[in-house]
């Protein structure tokens, strides 16, 4: 892990997600009464609430929490498939930090997704294209950064496939016909196509075989140390947190509850959410 | 060969022209007079006037002899004719609650304050031919009816207008529709209709929209590919008045004539509610002269349209990019049209495929897939 | 139906504020190249599909003095260029021509004429779909999006997998096109041997879609560049060993005929006011 003083390679304050229209009663969070976040007169729930964060080069940060929680929001906010209501993103490599992602066009929204960051989901129908080959899923991102040279394309593409163990010869085959596993590993590839820094992953274990779940978590755990490619796994399951973060933070009702290195939750939880969470895995 | 080869299409076309002619007057000894067609084959001028988006029944007549009776060449000349005029006025808001109604049914209430109006429906005739109708004497079948209905022709009937029924509910608070807006319409024909389309453009799309078409896409929704089973609240069948601002003073109006409408209001579940409000939903359907069928379909494409969902009509540029009896018409008739061209350029694709295919076999070794990767 | 359309219709059929209308767009088409502008499409006495957009054009720009050449295929004498260039001319005053280096206008559907635009001509194209990214996105909210974030990777990604898939590029005519570096346009059912006809060409060509209610134009010297990867290169389509039986040409576009007699395949010039040019002088020449 790199040291703290570096400076983060992403930054998030205050980042606030709200479904539904908003009323009197909730047009910020704090208005919300009591500890819920949903709204008792509109129905609106405030899927996040104030989230800052920092994520450093080379390191995995987990968020857990139950479903419902928010973490799949945020981390499809930070792929700006859901517009965030309010709150800064700050990428070190986007115009050298000084620009909320948030707010940038979608032009450099979408170079964002094409170059700084990549994207698995757990339901691989939306990361993948299931109409299109395997390698074409892959050769989208390449075209999408320029590169119009169908052998270098096709290069290239064998070579992420290799690496997530894709036998080549199903290169030119639908990811339709795959299997749950297979699809997550050509969605891993497709998402690193253009050396991404930062990886999110949303889910990517859950509905799989234990056996097949170990496979894809070795997978990520092996393309973090080969590429230090910066990581934020979400997951409901504190083995695959354990298994992969080296922070993590617990998230519950749209709030962060409580963050640290992932050994001292796992092993001296604070607060009384996080400690129902570790009992419950043991 | 083919019709381009030869030259001489000039002369083709007049011949083909003439033809048309000769096929449509050759095997009877009078022309169908307009002034018949106008008055007694009602329902397909109705349904001209609204797909060609043009109240002009003498125009929609001739329009019908011309095209021999098929409905879509009639609309089709009619907005042909409709495109070279100005666009002088648009008129106030027609108010259909004023309307000298004709028929008017509600199927949700028994009992509606000025009770259910049949009037002339084809519903509740037996579906039998009618072979006296071959030799019918106008005077004398006129007379019968006259009898049987006991009306005397010189009597001037009082002018019957009701109260809506759905002005009942939304008195009550039951329904949750917006309150209307006073606003310049969307105009579809100075326009080119784009996505998100309001709701008035929405609306003009589909009263001008086939017919079939629209009966066909509202039974999908019914029958299941689609959440929008309504009831009727109201559907009413009459004459309406149209008005145009005064020019020299805009708070003065003008009649300027009325025009048959059907006017269609359905009422939805609440449920299909997106913001969770537990009112009905108004469905709206307003069709050019007496087409029932359609000024439900109308408003039940209408309503799921205000829905979200998968099914066929809950897509906007599904529904309403495919409804138009001109467009869809004319493009499927396009294909009539030589396409050598694009065929030869598909034929030279095709022949470099094979090739290249033939050619792959032959070298499983140098398989492009197996490229140095 | 030979009443006088000049009499009972305004000069060229549409009325004069229609006709503004189309011309404004047809201006704006020209600042943007290869934008598609979205227009109030008037239905005409010709089907929607039968080249109304390419015929709104035509009757907006037209005017005393102008000289028109219609063509369908290639041909002056197909019978809906014939239909349409009757209709023009019974309602205006033009005079109408085979010889393309006559015309002022140019009406067509499916081929640019053999003989390069001069400066001084227009090329009127009937567009039958003008947005190439209908290929592969049936929504025109979202493709209009795709065009403005010139987010165009889907049209790629289409041509790479007909290349795995095929081998080649299986595009035939109504080839996707880039515009000056900017919109991808499609040409209109044109052959791949006439899209390179369109870059940097020295007259204007204006593309019209009635049914679609689009109008987007290539004004001169404008860099039009065909889609194709590097090492898969764009490609016209072959008449290698062809030439056309009646003028003996070698460099033009050539139908394929099956002679009704003996049933052999024989090909000639698809361009037919530009053949007969090329027989006369063939003629005089002997």
């Amino acid at each position: 892990m790199s040291d703290l003083t570096d400076r983060p390679i992403l930054n998030v304050r205050d980042l606030n997600k709200r479904f539904g229209r908003g009323c009197v009663h909730c047009r910020k969070p704090e208005d919300l009464p009591g500890l819920s976040n949903r709204c008792p007169y509109c129905g609106s729930v405030w899927a996040c609430i104030h989230v800052s964060f920092d994520l450093y080069e080379g390191e995995i940060l987990g968020i857990v929490g139950e479903s419902g929680s928010g973490k799949s929001t945020l981390v499809r906010s930070l792929y700006f498939d859901a517009p965030v209501t309010s709150g800064t993103g700050e990428i070190a490599s986007f115009k050298e930090g000084k620009a909320n992602i948030f707010t940038e066009s979608a032009q450099q929204k979408r170079y964002i997704k094409n170059y700084l960051m990549g994207m698995v989901y757990q339901n691989p129908w939306l990361g993948l294209k299931m109409d299109f080959s395997s390698g074409g899923n892959i050769a989208e991102k390449l075209i999408a950064a320029g590169n119009f040279n169908v052998h270098q394309i096709r290069q290239r593409a064998s070579k992420l496939l290799d690496h997530v163990e894709i036998p080549l010869t199903r290169m030119d085959e639908k990811p339709v016909h795959f299997s749950g596993g297979m699809q997550q590993r050509v969605q891993i590839s497709k998402a690193l196509a253009n050396n991404p820094s930062i990886l999110l992953l949303d889910e990517v274990t859950t509905g799989l075989d234990l056996s097949v779940q170990a496979r894809v978590l070795d997978l990520i755990r092996r393309i973090q140390r080969e590429s230090h490619t910066a990581m934020i796994v979400v997951s409901h399951d504190l083995g695959v947190i354990r298994m992969l973060s080296d922070r993590t933070i617990v998230m519950k009702q749209g709030r962060f509850v409580e963050s640290g290195l992932t050994d001292q939750i796992l092993e001296d939880p604070h607060h009384p959410y996080t400690q129902l969470l570790v009992q419950s895995l043991l | 060969m083919g019709y381009v080869a030869v030259t001489g299409g000039q002369a083709a076309i007049e011949t083909a022209n003439s033809l048309t002619q000769w096929y449509r007057l050759k095997d009877s000894d009078r022309s169908l007079k307009v002034e018949d067609i106008e008055h007694q084959m009602r329902q397909l001028i109705n349904r001209v006037m609204g797909e060609g988006g043009l109240y002009a029944p003498e125009y929609a007549a001739i329009a019908v002899k011309q095209a021999e009776g098929d409905p879509a060449e009639a609309a089709f000349l009619l907005r042909a004719y409709r495109s070279t005029l100005a666009r002088n006025y648009y008129s106030e808001t027609i108010k259909p609650e004023k309307m000298r109604v004709i028929r008017r049914i509600s199927s949700s209430f028994k009992d509606i304050p000025g009770g259910q109006i049949l009037g002339p429906t084809y519903d509740y005739t037996h579906r039998l031919l009618n072979f006296d109708l071959r030799d019918e004497d106008h005077r004398d079948a006129l007379n019968q009816i006259l009898d049987r209905l006991s009306i005397d022709p010189k009597h001037k009937s009082e002018k019957l207008t009701f109260q809506k029924v759905t002005d009942l509910l939304r008195a009550q608070g039951l329904v949750g529709n917006p309150d209307p807006q006073e606003q310049e319409p969307f105009d579809m024909t100075r326009q080119k209709l784009t996505f998100p389309a309001s709701r008035s453009a929405r609306l003009q799309a589909l009263s001008r929209g086939e017919t079939g078409a629209m009966t066909a896409l509202a039974y999908s929704s019914l029958r299941g590919y689609g959440a929008v089973h309504p009831t009727i609240g109201e559907l009413r069948v009459g004459y309406a008045e149209v008005a145009i601002a005064y020019p020299y003073d805009e708070k003065e109006s003008l009649y300027i004539g009325e025009m048959m409408l059907t006017e269609v209001e359905t009422i939805n579940s609440f449920t299909l509610n997106d913001d969770g409000a537990i009112t009905f939903r108004l469905g709206y359907g307003l069709v050019f002269g007496q087409n029932e069928t359609k000024a439900i379909a109308m408003a039940i494409l209408e309503q799921s349209l205000e829905t979200k969902g998968k099914s066929p009509t809950q897509d906007e540029e599904f529904v309403l990019l495919h409804i138009d009896s001109v467009e869809a018409n004319g493009f499927v008739s396009h294909l009539k049209l030589p396409h050598y061209i694009t065929f030869q350029s598909k034929l030279d694709v095709l022949r470099q495929s094979q090739k290249i295919s033939v050619e792959k076999k032959k070298n499983e070794t140098r398989d492009f897939k197996g490229q140095e990767v | 139906m030979d009443f006088q359309l000049l009499q009972t219709y305004n000069y060229a059929f549409l009325d004069e504020g229609s006709k503004r209308e189309i011309r404004r767009a047809a201006l704006k088409a020209v600042a943007i190249p290869g934008y598609q502008v979205p227009f109030a499409s008037r239905e005409l006495p010709i089907g929607r599909g039968w080249g109304t957009g390419g015929l709104q054009l035509t009757l907006s720009l037209i005017g005393d003095g102008d000289c028109l050449k219609v063509i369908d295929q290639g041909h002056d004498d197909s019978v809906n260029a014939v239909s349409i260039k009757k209709l023009v001319q019974t309602c205006t005053r033009i005079t109408t021509t085979t010889d393309s280096e006559q015309a002022t206008i140019i009406q067509t559907r499916h081929r640019i004429p053999e003989v390069p635009l001069r400066k001084d001509q227009i090329l009127v194209l009937q567009v039958p779909e003008p947005e190439p990214l209908r290929r592969v996105e049936p929504r025109e909210k979202e493709t209009k999006r795709l065009h403005a974030e010139m987010d165009y990777s889907s049209i790629w990604l289409r041509l790479y997998e007909d290349i795995v898939r095929w081998g080649k590029i299986t595009i035939g005519p109504d080839y996707p096109a880039m515009a000056n570096h900017r919109y991808i346009f499609n040409p209109s059912p044109i052959p791949r041997f006439d899209l390179p006809k369109l870059n940097r060409a020295a007259g204007l060509y204006l593309f019209g879609a009635g049914r679609e209610k689009k109008i987007y134009a290539i004004p001169p010297y404008t860099d039009v560049t065909p889609l194709a990867f590097e090492d898969y290169p764009f490609e016209t389509e072959h008449f290698e060993g062809c030439a056309c039986r009646l003028c003996g040409s070698r460099d033009t576009f050539l139908d394929e005929i099956y002679d009704e007699r003996t049933g052999e395949k024989v090909y000639q010039c698809s361009d037919t006011g530009n053949c007969r040019k090329r027989q006369e002088g063939r003629h005089s020449d002997e």
